[in-house]
C-alpha cells in the first residue's frame, strides 16, 4: 500500500490523461476480438438487442454446431495445419542452407549469388505471369501450389545470412581439421549456435502460412483443399458454394444468424495464434529489431 | 603476364573446387529462385506479346507497346492508378505518425508492467490475416445488428451500411490499418527512443525543461534518423497500397473509389477478364516505377544513416 501511494505521489495531471489514453487504445485493440468471441457464443437475439456486447447470453454452440455440420471445417482445419507445418519445415530447411551459402565468404561468385536473391526482393514478374508458371508445373488445384510459390522469404535468407556471418570463421577452421563435411558444420555447429534466429524466422513462416489465403483464392478449385483462411475469405464474399454446403435446406438460411456462424468462424480460425501468442510475441519483435536495426 | 594470369585461374578454379559442396548445397535455392522468381520475370515478356495460351509465351507474336496503349484506354487503369495514390497518402498521413506518437506517449508511462502489457496488446491484431482482420470490421460494422449501429442509433443517426458505401470506404481502409499495423509498426520507434540516451534527458530536466519540452527537444531528436528512414521507406512503397486488404474490403459498389493498381492487376489478369497480356502489363507498369522508387528511397536512406553530417 505504501509502494503504491509513492508511486502515484509524482503523478501529474498528464499521467493521468496518458493512462488513460492508453487503456482506452487497450480496450479499441482488444474489443474486436472480445466482440466475436462473445457473439459467437450468442444468440442472435442477444447480440442484436445488445450493439455493444459485453457477455454472451449463457453459452450457446448453435453457431458453432452449424458450420460443423459439414466435414468442410475439420478437413479445411487439415489442410491448415499441413501447410503450415510442412510449409515451415521447407521453408527453413531452404532459408538455411541459402542463407549458409551466402555467408562462407570464401565462395567464388558470392556476391553474385547475393544479388541474384536480393534482386527478387526490388523486381518481380508479379501476379500473371506467377500464375502461369505455376499452371504450367501442374500444381494448380494441389495443396503444393499453397507451399512452393512463396518457400522462400529473401528477405528472411539474408536476416539469417547477417546472422551465419557473425560467427567467427575460425570456427570453421577448426572443425575443417576434425575432418567435417560443409553439411556437417552447418547442422552439428551453426544451428545448435544459432536456436534463437531459427525459432524467430520459423515462426515468421509459421504464422505467414496459417494466414495465407491468397494463394488459395488464384490455385485452388476444389472445396475439399480449401484451407481455415479460404473458407473464412469464401464465407465473407458470401459465396453460393459454401452457403450451400452448410445448409441443407435453403430456407434454413438467414442473413442474421449468419453473423453468429461467421463470429464462429473468426473464431476457430484465431484460436492457435491467440494460444501461442503470449509464447511467441517476443521473438517477433525481436525479428523486427535485428532486420531493421541492422538492414 | 600469361603465366600469371593462367596461375590466377588456376587458382579460381582450385577455390571453385574446394567450395563444391556449397554450390551443391546452393543448386536446389538456386533452382527455386529460378522458377518461382525469375522464370515469371521472362514470363513479363507477354505484356509486349498477343498471348495464346495453345502457343505459350514463347511462341506467341509480339505487338510491342499494343496491350499498354489499351490498357491506358481502359478508363479503370487511370482510376487505378488515382486510387492507389489517393490511398497511399492518406495512409501516409495518419497511419504513419500515429506509431510514432503512440510509441513516445507509451514511453512516458510511469508504471512499466502496465507499459508492457499495453504494448504487448497494441501488436495483436497484426498477428491475424487480412481475411480475419475484414470479418471482424464486417461484424462490427454490421448495419443491423452491429455495434457501431447501436452507437450510431444512441446518439440519434441513422445507421449506413458502411462497408458497400463508396463515402465510408477509404476512412475504413485507414482505420482498419491503424488498428492492426499501429502497435507493430511502433516497435521500432519504441527500440529506438529506449536507445536515447538518459543524460540528455536528466540535464534537460535540470535546464527547467517540462515533459513536454523533453520530448520535443530530447527524444524526437533523438530518434529522427529512424522516423527519416521509415518515411523514405513508406514514400517507396506508394504504389503498394495493400493488396490483402483491398481484396478483402473492396466491392462492386466501392470498386470505383476502393480498386487500386493490384486490384486492377487480378481483376483485370485472374479474376473476370483473365486477360493475361494487360493484367501482366499494368503489373510490370508497377513493378517499374515501384522498383526505380525502391533503388531511389534505398540509396537517400543510406545516404542518411551513413552520412551523420546530412543532419
Amino acid at each position: 500500500m505504501q509502494g503504491i501511494r509513492k508511486h502515484f505521489r509524482h503523478w501529474g495531471t498528464f499521467d493521468y490523461v496518458n493512462t488513460l489514453l492508453m487503456l482506452i487504445i487497450m480496450l479499441v485493440m482488444l474489443y474486436p476480438f472480445w466482440y466475436v468471441i462473445m457473439a459467437s457464443f450468442s444468440s442472435m437475439a442477444h447480440v442484436q438487442t445488445h450493439g455493444v456486447l459485453l457477455y454472451p447470453d449463457g453459452l450457446r454452440l448453435a453457431a458453432y454446431r452449424q458450420i460443423f455440420t459439414h466435414n468442410l471445417i475439420p478437413g479445411a482445419y487439415k489442410n491448415t495445419i499441413f501447410i503450415t507445418v510442412a510449409g515451415t519445415a521447407i521453408s527453413m530447411a531452404l532459408t538455411i542452407v541459402g542463407a549458409y551459402c551466402l555467408s562462407v565468404k570464401t565462395l567464388p561468385g558470392r556476391t553474385a549469388l547475393t544479388l541474384y536473391v536480393v534482386f527478387t526482393m526490388w523486381f518481380g514478374g508479379g501476379l500473371v505471369p506467377t500464375f502461369l508458371v505455376v499452371n504450367s508445373l501442374g500444381l494448380v488445384d494441389s495443396l503444393w501450389a499453397l507451399i512452393l510459390p512463396g518457400a522462400i522469404s529473401a528477405y528472411n535468407m539474408i536476416l539469417m545470412r547477417n546472422f551465419f556471418q557473425n560467427v567467427p570463421n575460425d570456427l570453421y577452421e577448426a572443425a575443417e581439421i576434425d575432418g567435417i563435411t560443409r553439411m556437417g558444420y552447418l547442422v552439428r555447429v551453426l544451428l545448435p549456435l544459432s536456436t534463437a534466429s531459427i525459432a524467430t524466422i520459423s515462426l515468421f513462416y509459421a504464422v505467414g502460412y496459417w494466414n495465407s489465403y491468397f494463394n488459395s483464392v488464384i490455385y485452388i478449385r476444389s472445396m475439399d483443399k480449401w484451407t481455415m483462411q479460404m473458407l473464412l475469405h469464401q464465407m465473407l464474399k458470401g459465396s453460393t458454394e459454401l452457403t450451400n454446403a452448410l445448409y441443407d435446406n435453403q430456407a434454413e438460411i438467414n442473413e442474421l444468424a449468419d453473423e453468429t456462424m461467421k463470429c464462429a468462424m473468426i473464431v476457430i480460425t484465431i484460436t492457435p495464434i491467440l494460444i501461442v501468442y503470449p509464447f511467441i510475441q517476443k521473438y517477433f519483435v525481436k525479428g523486427v529489431m535485428v532486420g531493421s536495426l541492422k538492414g | 603476364m600469361s603465366i600469371g594470369a593462367g596461375n590466377r585461374k588456376e587458382r579460381l578454379l582450385r577455390q571453385i573446387w574446394l567450395h563444391k559442396e556449397v554450390y551443391l548445397l546452393f543448386l536446389p535455392v538456386f533452382l527455386w529462385f529460378a522458377i518461382f522468381k525469375y522464370a515469371p520475370m521472362y514470363g513479363l515478356t507477354i505484356a509486349f506479346k498477343d498471348y495464346k495460351i495453345l502457343l505459350g509465351v514463347f511462341d506467341s507474336e509480339w505487338v510491342g507497346f499494343d496491350n499498354f496503349s489499351r490498357m491506358f484506354l481502359n478508363p479503370a487503369f487511370p482510376a487505378a492508378l488515382v486510387n492507389t495514390l489517393i490511398i497511399s497518402a492518406l495512409k501516409l498521413l495518419f497511419c504513419f505518425p500515429i506509431p510514432i506518437i503512440f510509441a513516445v506517449l507509451l514511453d512516458e508511462m510511469r508504471t512499466r508492467l502496465f507499459k508492457k502489457v499495453v504494448q504487448t496488446t497494441s501488436y495483436l491484431p497484426h498477428f491475424i490475416s487480412w481475411a480475419v482482420a475484414a470479418g471482424m470490421v464486417g461484424t462490427l460494422l454490421n448495419r443491423t445488428v452491429g455495434p457501431v449501429a447501436a452507437i450510431v442509433r444512441a446518439f440519434g443517426g441513422t445507421p449506413q451500411n458502411y462497408m458497400n458505401d463508396p463515402e465510408y470506404f477509404r476512412l475504413i481502409l485507414v482505420v482498419s490499418d491503424i488498428w492492426k499495423g499501429m502497435g507493430w509498426s511502433a516497435i521500432i520507434y519504441i527500440a529506438a527512443i529506449a536507445g536515447v540516451d538518459g543524460q540528455l534527458h536528466e540535464a534537460a530536466t535540470i535546464d527547467g525543461a517540462n515533459r513536454f519540452q523533453r520530448v520535443i527537444h530530447v527524444t524526437l531528436p533523438g530518434i529522427r534518423s529512424i522516423i527519416a528512414i521509415q518515411l523514405i521507406l513508406a514514400v517507396g512503397n506508394i504504389l503498394n497500397s495493400n493488396f490483402d486488404q483491398v481484396y478483402m474490403m473492396v466491392s462492386a459498389t466501392t470498386q470505383k473509389v476502393g480498386e487500386t493498381l493490384d486490384y486492377f492487376v487480378y481483376r483485370v489478369g485472374i479474376n473476370t477478364a483473365n486477360n493475361f497480356p494487360i493484367g501482366t502489363a499494368a503489373g510490370l507498369f508497377k513493378n517499374i516505377i515501384g522498383f526505380v522508387l525502391i533503388i531511389l528511397t534505398n540509396q537517400i536512406s543510406h545516404k542518411l544513416t551513413d552520412g551523420e553530417g546530412i543532419w
